[in-house]
């Protein structure tokens, strides 16, 4: 019982200690981690703050974006040239699902439109498959997967550029949300539907926007899981990644999916590295949603959520 | 349970429409003689008919499986559907189920086959209630990604912990040789009709269960929770035992299904037949059938485990010949595109459009 409480909570402690440089290269490394799942969980919070659909289908759009951003290259397109063509077909997905998806489905209960995603989520798996086949590919963007050393520890370059992207990204978010007139009518939106509409904010227009910045978050979010880890199915899995990094954060708040994403990438890499090995290890599947249960008990709307008011 | 009460049968003899004249036959659970009869009917045939003529493929590869899944389809409308906890973690409780009547059937040989699944069920229902803790301060959406957490927890401690699996170097539980009427049950050396009606005998016995649970006091505080939990906890509903109440029940359900997809219908499985996909299959049948509709989980399951079949063969049916890559593709966008057209067709699932119908027939042949 000693032995198992020393395990517990002293050896981990001992062992980060003792090894410094280690632990920061544990640290860094699950910022980095970090920064990826927010990647995807900012796609959910933009689609969730202004139509307060949850959508599912986010993990299999970075999927799509990739597959076909890869499958552009693959016929020779520049990057430049490809990246464009991507995002026109990721505006044009965003009109078809607000047209054939949202539109027909608008007022209905909010798990009626979590299913839709879902739907949708096997359309496009299978769409982007035949469109682009099945095999796996890889992403090449001319960012080399190696690593420098800084004063002893280890630093991905791949996984840095990710990290500057996020950042930039999350600030022209930002500027997007606070300062430009669409920005202004998505946060009225995502206040009140109706009172949105009655002073006449175009709720169709705003539902497209929407659907496409989340489309232009995903081709980001690809090409950076992409590049890390090849392009194929199990890409669309890292929705399942995002999802913790999302409660904790709270479902409406952009800071909240930075931070969320940070303290998921950074709690997974510490337990795993320091505590992983007492239980067997691969913990990384659960540790996560356990970690962000924890929160929730004490906050029930995440930690940047907006306080759930209850009435009769 | 159903009540042929004869001044009603009269009235609905002499008039248009059947009116009834006691409050027992009004609260009877098929108020409506034509579909009373007709699941009188349907009940007495599916216990007859499939043994005797379905081949063996029929019975293994789509009734068995519709049966195992409608279970646990009914054991998360009962959470989902009549108490509002939207849940996740319906995989991580059959996996419950499975591995727990895997244990108690090979540790206690002589135990009988209905009770390892009753026990099973048990356990399955108090690893709910623990996990329904969270309920209690977690609600709607952040509630489902909670219980994620059971579902990959509980799937990890199946495939990390050799004791749930006695050892086995390949990690697959595969059901044991067991009898029941002196009939070979369950394992490899049962026949597919014993194991059928293994399957019905246990979801008609539940359906019923859950039936007449839904529409007594405990589903109606359910139900209460569902539609505005504060207005229910004001007028006397205690959400602490109602919510972890729905927790267990419905665990019990899907652990008891879980058990089933093992022992009777796929035989042997490991931790990935029981991952997350199988949680959204079940949120699935739930939601396309009907949410709060004991028909509808039948309804949705038979949907979901038809769909995939009809895809697969409807390209052969009508002569065109497809890779086997491509047709796997547009199966899931056909799924995909499907469960879209009939979430806009009819929001609140297939039970509603057999409901529209039954309000019909209550005024047959003249509705004004």
């Amino acid at each position: 019982m000693v032995d198992l409480l020393y395990a517990v909570a002293v050896a981990p402690f001992k062992d980060m200690a003792g090894a410094p440089a280690f632990l920061i290269e544990v640290l860094i490394g699950g910022i980095f981690a970090g920064l990826m799942y927010s990647l995807v969980a900012l796609g959910f919070v933009l689609i969730f703050k202004a139509s307060g659909v949850f959508n599912f289908a986010q993990g299999v759009m970075v999927l799509f974006a990739a597959l076909t951003l890869v499958g552009l290259l693959e016929r020779g397109a520049p990057v430049v040239v490809a990246l464009a063509l991507t995002t026109v077909v990721m505006v044009a997905l965003a009109f078809a699902i607000e047209r054939l998806v949202l539109r027909p489905l608008v007022n209905q209960a909010h798990i009626i439109l979590f299913m839709a995603t879902i739907g949708l989520n096997f359309f496009l798996e299978g769409f982007g498959e035949m469109l682009w086949g099945a095999n796996v590919k890889k992403l090449d963007i001319g960012i080399p997967d190696r690593s420098f050393i800084v004063r002893g520890v280890q630093i991905n370059q791949l996984e840095l550029t990710a990290a500057v992207t996020a950042a930039v990204l999350v600030t022209l978010l930002a500027v997007f949300f606070q300062r430009t007139r669409i920005g202004r009518a998505l946060r009225a939106v995502a206040d009140d539907h109706e009172a949105a509409l009655s002073i006449g904010v175009p709720l169709k227009t705003i539902w497209i926007v929407v659907w496409s910045v989340a489309g232009v978050v995903a081709i980001v979010a690809g090409l950076m899981w992409g590049a890390k880890s090849g392009v194929q199915f199990s890409l669309s899995l890292i929705a399942l990644k995002a999802l913790p990094v999302l409660i904790l954060g709270g479902f409406e708040s952009v800071p909240g999916a930075i931070v969320g994403g940070l303290i998921i990438g950074v709690g997974e890499k510490l337990g795993e590295v320091y505590w992983g090995p007492l239980v067997g290890g691969a913990i990384e599947n659960w540790f996560a949603y356990v970690l962000a249960l924890t929160v929730l008990l004490a906050r029930p709307q995440g930690l940047f959520g907006e306080k759930i008011i209850e009435r009769v | 349970m159903i009540t042929t009460d004869r001044r009603s049968r009269r009235d609905s003899l002499q008039g248009a429409g059947q009116f009834k004249t006691t409050y027992g036959a009004d609260q009877a659970v098929f108020p409506v003689a034509q579909d009373r009869v007709v699941v009188a009917a349907a009940v007495m045939a599916a216990f007859v008919v499939p043994p005797l003529v379905a081949s063996d493929y029929w019975l293994q590869a789509v009734l068995i499986p519709f049966l195992v899944y409608a279970l646990a389809a009914i054991g998360l409308n009962l959470l989902t559907g009549y108490a509002g906890q939207l849940s996740l973690g319906t995989g991580g409780f059959m996996a419950v189920g499975a591995y727990s009547a895997f244990k108690l059937a090979t540790a206690f040989p002589h135990l009988n086959i209905l009770v390892v699944f009753v026990l099973s069920g048990l356990v399955a229902a108090a690893v709910g209630l623990f996990f329904g803790i969270p309920s209690l301060r977690i609600k709607g959406f952040y509630l489902a990604v909670a219980t994620l957490a059971s579902q990959f927890f509980l799937v990890w401690l199946f495939n990390k912990v050799a004791w749930f699996t006695n050892y086995a170097s390949s990690g697959t539980i595969t059901a044991p040789d067991r009898t029941l009427f002196g009939v070979v049950i369950t394992g490899p050396n049962s026949t597919a009709a014993a194991r059928y009606l293994l399957a019905l005998g246990l979801v008609a016995v539940f359906a019923v269960i859950a039936k007449n649970l839904v529409r007594g006091r405990v589903g109606r505080a359910w139900m209460a929770i569902r539609d505005r939990d504060i207005a229910a906890e004001i007028i006397g509903v205690r959400p602490l035992r109602t919510k972890l109440l729905a927790f267990g029940i419905s665990s019990f359900y899907c652990g008891v299904a879980g058990a089933g997809l093992v022992f009777l219908y796929l035989g042997s499985a490991e931790t990935l037949a029981f991952d997350i996909s199988i949680s959204f299959l079940v949120l699935f049948m739930v939601i396309i059938g009907g949410l709060g509709s004991i028909l509808g989980s039948f309804l949705g399951a038979a949907f979901i485990v038809l769909m995939p079949i009809v895809l697969a063969n409807a390209p052969h049916a009508i002569g065109l010949r497809l890779p086997v890559a491509l047709q796997k593709q547009i199966e899931l966008m056909v799924f995909g595109g499907l469960i879209i057209f009939f979430l806009i067709v009819e929001p609140r699932g297939l039970a509603r459009l057999w409901q529209i119908t039954k309000e019909k027939l209550r005024l047959w042949p003249f509705p004004h």
